[in-house]
Formats: structure tokens, sequence, C-alpha cells
């Protein structure tokens, strides 16, 4: 019954995990596309000792197909090579077998005996040139039905770096997250929100007074390139919120608050919370923190992200400050 | 009647004027010389008229009566038009080398029908390092017609060599009382309106004849100056701030746009936006890049006119400070802020001279902030949020 449009041997060949996962996942699935009862062992070297390949390629009593797939081929000992050796000379019926291997001299000889038994090949080198990310890039977003141009590909790659599986993660993002072809401006639009809301998390944590998390995410927010001078801006938002619900008004409405602080009215409890323990003094001071980082993020100062490390620290600890 | 007359309350920088622009018409009929010379620094406080005098001293070069303030020459550099005065007047914040090298050049030739080329170069010290250096050169080893007149707030702030190479004309704060008298005979406003907007203006003669003038003008001046009693919670000192950013953009904008548009339209005409036939295309080509001169241009003025307005804004806030200080210390001084008594009053007794001063230091630091391109509204939040705090 089961229909053999699926190679019985496949080597995945290279060093990108990203592009190997999706190849052995892409033969897996089409295998259960015929057979949904298929069996899947999906093996690390660790996994496997003597007799194991053995014992996943013998017949079962269903006849159902089976997928074996041995990872990181170029690991395996001597023993097992030489069982994948006499296995390629005597395949099972019904078995697909997939070996990984990340493509350098280590293991060579059993990954040549296996594509000289027949077995189809499939590239997955981590991509080098830029046009090779930007074809990848292009790719992603064709999978997802979806368009893109190059401007907006190279914009995307700009933001996010040469790391395939962050530029996969992102590519989802945007296409889960935007409608539409994707051009250049979108991709900016994206970014750009993107830093500020990791900008309003830094300020979050600042004028929480959680100075630890308030520093990884300043420092995350930086490593992935968000500007300091969006950063900061987001303290003096922070900080600003803070001022305008620290003292109770009379006879000014959330609407004027939300308005004054520059946020929607339903952050306004949020803003609350957040402003119980300041002072107005704590926050007076964190102003003039926020305008003196300003003057250093915008040149003033040799290191802007020591300035803002010095902020956080300064706006989280003024948290506390009396009077 | 002579252009000397215009100089409010600097009596003596006509005198020294008037009397180096005889040298100068002396030297030009084989006479004595001495009193002239080629190279002059007009220093002194931001609205004191530092242009003014230039500009009456170069149509008084130029005039044969010394600047008599009705012939075709005088008439012609107070209307900017004159062949042989040359007005420089840096739109951005900065004045670059490519600049000074093409007015150099332009400076050197000789004078077309006047009896000198002038030089009349307003805000010199926004001239580049490497902009000095090669002004430098000309007024070391000037032709021998050409004038160069330098305006700057102080001497300080050129170049020591080419401060050394000029002679100075150190004009002083005019006296409230002079600018009075001005606005009054020039703008035919009420003696009272006059005074008003002289006291208010802190010595500053166009602030004077604008207030005196211009009823938006005052009414953002009682805005600002009505901000010291407002400041009762931080979340007023944020309304505050965001109010004053919001009338300085204002402004800013309402003087850049009309300035913008116009010379945009004056760009495409003189390159004949419109017109058809052999050399269009190469036309439009340079059109293209002069716009986008233009606009970057236009963009550092913005920045700058910005600055200004804030500036103006800031120094208002600070002279209510400086009266509060003077009723807190018992000073019996002219108040600038005078029709504001009661709250001047309120504040002096709701705070201490100390509290004052600090006050006075966070406007400064204000402008120093904004001068240094912090963003005006974080800028304006830590003065307001100090002016509270006191
Ligand atoms: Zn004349």
């Amino acid at each position: 019954m089961a229909s053999v449009s699926v190679s019985a041997l496949t080597a995945v060949v290279g060093d990108e995990d990203l592009l190997v996962d999706r190849a052995v996942a892409g033969i897996v699935a089409a295998v259960r596309a015929e057979d949904p009862e298929a069996d899947v062992n999906d093996l690390v070297p660790d996994q496997v000792s003597v007799g194991t390949l053995a014992s996943v390629t013998s017949p079962s009593l269903f006849g159902e197909r089976r997928v074996v797939v041995l990872r990181s081929a170029q690991d395996l000992t001597k023993d097992i090579v030489a069982e994948v050796t006499a296995y390629l000379n005597d395949p099972a019926d019904d078995v697909v077998l997939v070996l990984t291997h990340a493509g350098g001299a280590k293991g060579k000889a059993l990954l040549d005996s296996v594509l000289k038994a027949g077995a189809t090949r499939i590239d997955c080198a981590k991509p080098k040139k830029e046009q090779e990310r930007l074809t990848f890039v292009k790719g992603e977003f064709e999978r997802a039905g979806r368009q893109v141009t190059r401007d907006a590909a190279q914009a995307l790659l700009d933001s996010v770096g040469s790391d395939l599986r962050e530029i996969a993660a992102a590519c989802t993002q945007l296409v889960a997250d935007t409608e539409g072809r994707v051009d250049a401006d979108v991709v900016a639009r994206y970014y750009r929100g993107k830093a500020e809301a990791t900008g309003f998390t830094v300020a979050d944590r600042a004028v929480e007074g959680r100075l630890p998390e308030a520093l990884e995410q300043l420092r995350w927010a930086l490593s992935v390139g968000t500007s300091p001078v969006l950063i900061n801006s987001a303290l003096a938002k922070g900080v600003r919120g803070l001022a305008v619900v620290a003292q109770p008004q009379r006879g000014v409405s959330d609407t004027d608050l939300a308005k004054r602080a520059q946020v929607p009215p339903w952050k306004l409890k949020d803003l609350r919370k957040q402003a119980r323990s300041w002072s107005p003094s704590g926050v007076a001071h964190a102003m003039r923190v926020v305008a003196e980082t300003d003057a250093l993020v915008k040149g003033g100062g040799r290191d802007p992200e020591y300035a803002l490390e010095r902020a956080v620290l300064e706006i989280a600890s003024a948290r506390d400050r009396r009077g | 009647m002579s252009v000397f007359d215009e100089l409010v309350g600097q009596d003596t920088v006509a005198a020294q004027l008037r009397s180096a622009a005889g040298a100068a018409h002396a030297w030009l009929t084989g006479g004595d010389s001495a009193g002239m010379t080629h190279a002059w620094l007009f220093t002194g406080p931001p609205g004191s008229g530092r242009t003014e005098a230039a500009r009456a001293f170069a149509a008084a070069l130029q005039c044969p009566d010394g600047g008599c303030g009705h012939c075709d020459h005088c008439h012609q550099v107070f209307g900017g038009t004159h062949a042989d005065v040359l007005f420089v007047r840096p739109s951005g914040l900065s004045f670059g080398i490519d600049r000074a090298r093409e007015l150099v050049l332009e400076a050197a030739s000789r004078p077309t029908g006047g009896r000198f080329r002038v030089v009349l170069f307003e805000d010199a010290d926004r001239a580049t390092e490497a902009a000095s250096n090669a002004l430098l050169k000309a007024i070391e080893e000037p032709s021998p017609r050409t004038v160069w007149l330098l305006c700057t707030p102080t001497a300080e702030d050129m170049l020591v060599t080419i401060k050394s190479r000029c002679r100075e004309v150190t004009l002083r704060t005019p006296t409230t009382r002079a600018i009075a008298e001005f606005v009054e005979r020039r703008d035919g406003v009420s003696p009272e309106v006059a005074a008003e907007a002289a006291r208010a203006s802190a010595g500053q003669i166009e602030r004077a004849r604008r207030l005196a003038t211009d009823p938006e003008t005052r009414e953002r001046r009682a805005e600002v100056l009505s901000i010291p009693t407002r400041l009762d919670s931080l979340g007023a000192c944020v309304s505050a701030a965001a109010r004053l950013y919001e009338l300085a953009e204002n402004e800013a904008k309402a003087t850049t746009s009309a300035l913008d548009e116009r010379e945009r339209n004056e760009l495409k005409a003189a390159f004949g936006e419109g017109s058809t036939g052999k050399g269009v295309a190469k036309a439009v080509r340079g059109a293209a890049g002069a716009l986008k001169d233009l606009e970057e241009r236009q963009k550092r003025r913005a920045t700058r006119i910005k600055r200004d307005t804030y500036d103006v804004a800031l120094l208002d806030l600070a002279t209510f400070y400086r009266d509060v200080l003077a009723v807190q210390l018992g000073a019996e001084v002219e108040l600038a802020t005078a029709s504001r008594q009661d709250d001047l009053w309120r504040v002096a007794r709701a705070g201490t001279p100390e509290a004052t001063l600090r006050r006075l230091d966070a406007i400064m630091e204000c402008r120093e902030r904004i001068a240094a391109n912090v963003h005006p509204q974080i800028a304006l939040e830590a003065m307001t949020s100090a002016l509270y705090m006191g």
C-alpha cells in the first residue's frame, strides 16, 4: 500500500541546524503524509549503541513505515559506522533512513559510503553570502504565501543579523504581525516599534525598582541594536508617567492625566501602581537624571551605554528616596 | 540726521564710529587715516544692536556724507541691496569652510561703485574653526579697500588670532529709558506701552519692539511668566513643560514654514520651472541639487530658530526669578516683571534666596541642555520639576 515517493536513504549535509532540522522534519512529514502511523526514531549518537540500528530497522508487526534519523553521523563510533555500512548493503523495506552530517572531514568515509549507496543529498550549509541570506528571507515569506521586497529583506537582515534561526523567527513574526506585501517601510516601522517596546520594558523595570532585571533588559535592548536615544526617551516617558500620577490632583480627569502622561487611559492603573513607592523628590531627581542622560547619549558623553546603565541605576534607587 | 541716531543708548560707540568713518574718507582723499582700520569686531549682549551698529557704520563708509541716512548709498545699505556691502547671516548653527572661501573671494574684489567693499558678518561666532582660519588669512592680508565688520556676542567667541587683528566696538545693554524712547518714536506706541515693553525686554531692542507691537508676543510672554505660580505639583510640571514645548515648536514652525515656502518658490522660479525646450532637463537636474541644498539649509535654520525661541522663553522665566531674588533681598532695582507683582511677592515669600538661585541655575541648565541637543521636552521637565522642588 505504501508508495515510495520518499527516498529510502537521505544524507542531510551541513552545519546550519535550522536547515538540517527543517530537512529532517520535511522527510518525516512526507512519510507521515503517506502513512500517518509511521514510526519515527530520531537518534543522536548517544542514543545509538551496537544493535540499535538493527532493532529500529527490523520489520514491524503491522508493516508501518519507519523513519530512522541518525543525527550527527560524524560523531558515530566505529562499531556503529560498521553497522550502518552493513545496513546499506542490505536495506530494510519500508524504512526511510536519514543521516545528518556536519559536512566536515570528520566521519567523511561514512558520508561517502552513504552517498555511494545512492542517498539523496540535501545541502544545509550556513549561508555565507548576503545574497544567500536574502534568498532565504524571500523563501521564508514565500513559504507563508507572502511577498517581500528586496529592500525589506535587506532591512530585516540589517536589524536581525546573520543567525539563520533568528532571521527565520523574525520572518515568522513579521508574517504574523503584518499584512500584505512587506516592504522596507513596514520592516522599519515594525522594528522601530519593537525597539521602543524593549526600551519601555527597561523603563518599567527601572521605575519599579527592579534593578537587576532593568539592567538585564537594558543589556539586551542594546545588544539587539536599540538606539540609546530611544531607550532614554522610554526612560523619560516612564518617569513622566510617575510625575503625572505621583501626587493625587483634584479636578483633573483620568482622560487628562493619561494625556499628560502620554499613555492610553487603561495604563493609568499600572502607572499608579508603579508610583506608589515614589516620593516627589525622587521623581524630580529621576527627571534630572533623564535630562543629563539625554545629553550624554546624544554625543555629550563618550559611552552612551554606560550613561544608560548609570541612569537605570539612579532611577531605580531614586525610588526609595524619601522627602 | 545721521545713521548713528538710530543706535539706541550707544553714545560712545556712535562717537567712535563717526570719527572712524571720517578718517576713512580722509584716507580716500589722501589724508590721515588714523582712527580707521580694515577689521572691526562688534560685540555686545544679545539685543544690544551689534548688527545695527555695524550696518550704520557700513552706511557711513559708503555715504559721501558719512552716513546721512537719506542718500541712495544709505538707503541701499539699510535695504540690504548695496552692491558693495556683503551681508553674511549664517542661517544654520554653523558657517563652514566652503562658504568662508567663497566669501573671502567675493570680499577681495574691488568696490563696484561704492567707496569700500564691506563685509558685514552677523553671528561671526558661528564660523567653524576651519572657516575662521580661512577668514583669518583674508583679514591678515586685506585688499586695500575691503573692510570686515564681524559681529559676535563677546570677543571670546572668536579665535584669538582674529580677535587680535580687529578693533573692538563694544556695545552695552541700552537703558530701559533709551529703549522706551526709541520704541515710542519708531513704532508710534504710547509711552506706557513703550515703557512696559522696554522693561520687559531685558535690554533687547528688537524684543522690546515686538512686545510693543505684537499682541501674540505679549500673550506668550504672559503665559511663560504665569508658570512659576502654576507649578503646584509634579503633574503641573509635566503640563507646563509640554505647554512650553508646544509654544516654542509652533512659533518656530510659523516662522520657518513661511520662509521655507517662499524660498522654495523663488528657487523653482529661478530654475524656470514649467519651461520647455533645450537644456531644460539639465536645468531640472541642477534644480534638484539646489533644492536639496536649500532644504539642508532650511533644516539648520529651523533648528536655530527653535533654539532661539526656547531662549526667549527661558530668559523671560529667568527674569522673573531674578526679580523674585531682588524682592527677597530687598534690592531697590527696576523689576522687569513688575506687571506681575502679586506673583512675584507670592513666590518670593514662599521661598528663600538660596532656593531662588537654585531655580535660576535650573533655568540656565535647561538652556544649555537644549543647546546640547537634549530633547526640549525632557530638558523642560527637568527644569520645571526643579523649579517646583526649589
Ligand atoms: Zn548717505
